[in-house]
């Protein structure tokens, strides 16, 4: 045999395989087509396909599904945003209305202000210190700063400060709330965007005690609750707390609060 | 020289002696892949004894009729490869049309039966043991039953792993690394002493 009948040979029949392979799948797919709605593809494009389930769907494919054929909220993309909620707006013919974007909000001021009970060596992670009866820190509510959340932060948008607390760079965060889960004293809470003023400490300690070991911590002392003229903020179990539908961010708990405690940014 | 061996002898060698996952360590993406839970194990376990069964078949067919005839041995890979993808994507259209479940909690597993060289290496070793159609068939489908039987196994015991506390270090694919890694004690021990 020589080469040129090998050459034609070998190619008639992987060629003829192929061919009829290929006009049977082509017949298989015609047989077993599945509907899909066009309109889901067009709205995975536009996702940002991380696939990080923050959502609350399995993935992105699943949320794209679901906001096309069971009307899920479109602005349930964290990561995208409003501007991708936009976009899904414009492909199902709905109108959105600007979200509230909400971050992290850390609600504690000790870090360096804050007493030590004794010298932690060890592990640097929060859950490690916190194993060691329940941390340095003299006050069991505060942030022990050791990064958990940063570690937690898959978008690089938490760094603890000189103050040995973390700081949100609301440019990166994407409002995921993976931070949120991972602290082990639940020191970082939501906080929407419009909501001004904070109470930055959660300690339900007695106020003599929070003075002993903190600089910054609330006492308890209600001098916010009497100057509050919209009834917004109240003091339960050591610890002032704002309503914030009723808040009108005037300021005046601000400058009552004789530990500095409540903030507005 | 493989003519005088009996059809039961080719179907325990294919689920037992030679099994392809804990024997002869061939498909193990879909091994420690798939395993999460049964319902899927079971899944791609099906695809894959359909998949194995018909590349038997359709291969013995292309491989006496088509390559040796022309002495085209040197074919076979290639050409058994193209067979194996068609039957995948086969599989895929018919999984995809009547359970839309299984078809997204197998994800990329399903395609990447074609690339397992489990299937390959059924199709490999019927050829080579020079197996007639009927012992082809048998073999295929006895491989494809032995991968079923650790599947279910496996995907058992890590069922029942997740409401174990095993230390965060181990976790997932260490722990099922281990629990592999008995199974295919048990199987080696077990069934190398059966006579055939």
């Amino acid at each position: 045999m020589n080469v040129t009948t090998l050459l034609i040979q070998s190619m008639a029949v992987l060629g003829g395989l192929g061919l009829a392979i290929g006009i049977m799948l082509i017949a298989a797919s015609k047989k077993f087509h599945v509907e899909t709605n066009p309109l889901v593809d067009e709205v995975l494009e536009i996702l940002p396909g991380a696939n990080c389930g923050a959502c609350g769907y399995a993935g992105c494919a699943d949320f794209a599904a679901r906001v096309v054929e069971e009307g899920a909220p479109l602005t349930g993309c964290p990561v995208g945003g409003f501007e991708v909620a936009k976009q899904i707006g414009n492909i199902i013919g709905q109108e959105v209305s600007e979200g509230e974007k909400k971050y992290p909000y850390v609600r504690c001021q000790g870090g360096v202000n804050c007493t030590n009970r004794f010298d932690y060596v060890g592990m640097e992670d929060c859950k490690a210190v916190m194993m060691l009866s329940d941390g340095e820190k003299s006050c069991s509510y505060g942030c022990m700063g050791r990064g958990t959340c940063v570690r937690a932060c898959p978008f690089d948008a938490i760094r603890i400060g000189e103050d040995k607390l973390p700081h949100i760079n609301k440019n990166l965060c994407k409002s995921c709330g993976l931070c949120i889960e991972a602290c082990p004293n639940d020191i970082l809470v939501f906080a929407k965007e419009n909501e001004k003023v904070h109470v930055r400490c959660l300690s339900n300690d007695k106020g003599k005690f929070v003075k002993e070991v903190c600089k910054f911590g609330c006492i308890g002392c209600k001098l916010c609750e009497k100057a509050c003229p919209a009834d917004a903020i109240h003091v339960t179990n050591f610890l002032a707390e704002i309503d914030q539908e009723k808040c009108t961010a005037c300021g005046a708990c601000v400058e009552k609060c004789p530990q500095k405690c409540i903030e507005m940014r | 020289m493989a003519a005088d061996v009996s059809l039961f002898s080719i179907f325990m060698d294919g689920v037992f002696i030679r099994n392809f996952l804990l024997i002869q360590f061939l498909g193990l993406c879909s091994f420690v892949g798939v395993t999460k839970d049964t319902k899927s194990a079971a899944g791609m376990s099906g695809a894959v004894i359909f998949v194995m069964t018909m590349a038997s078949v359709v291969s013995f067919l292309l491989y006496t009729f088509v390559l040796v005839p022309l002495d085209l041995m040197f074919l076979k890979l290639i050409s058994f490869i193209v067979v194996i993808a068609a039957l995948v994507q086969l599989v895929e259209f018919v999984v995809r049309k009547n359970l839309p479940s299984l078809y997204h909690s197998l994800g990329i597993y399903l395609p990447l039966i074609t690339t397992n060289c489990a299937v390959l290496g059924a199709v490999l070793l019927n050829v080579m043991s020079e197996y007639s159609f009927i012992q082809s068939v048998v073999f295929g489908f006895s491989a494809g039953l032995g991968y079923t039987i650790v599947m279910l196994m496996m995907s058992g015991i890590r069922e029942r792993v997740t409401l174990m506390n095993v230390p965060s270090a181990m976790k997932g694919l260490p722990h099922a690394f281990l629990i592999a890694s008995m199974l295919a004690m048990a199987f080696v021990n077990y069934f190398k002493v059966i006579p055939l």
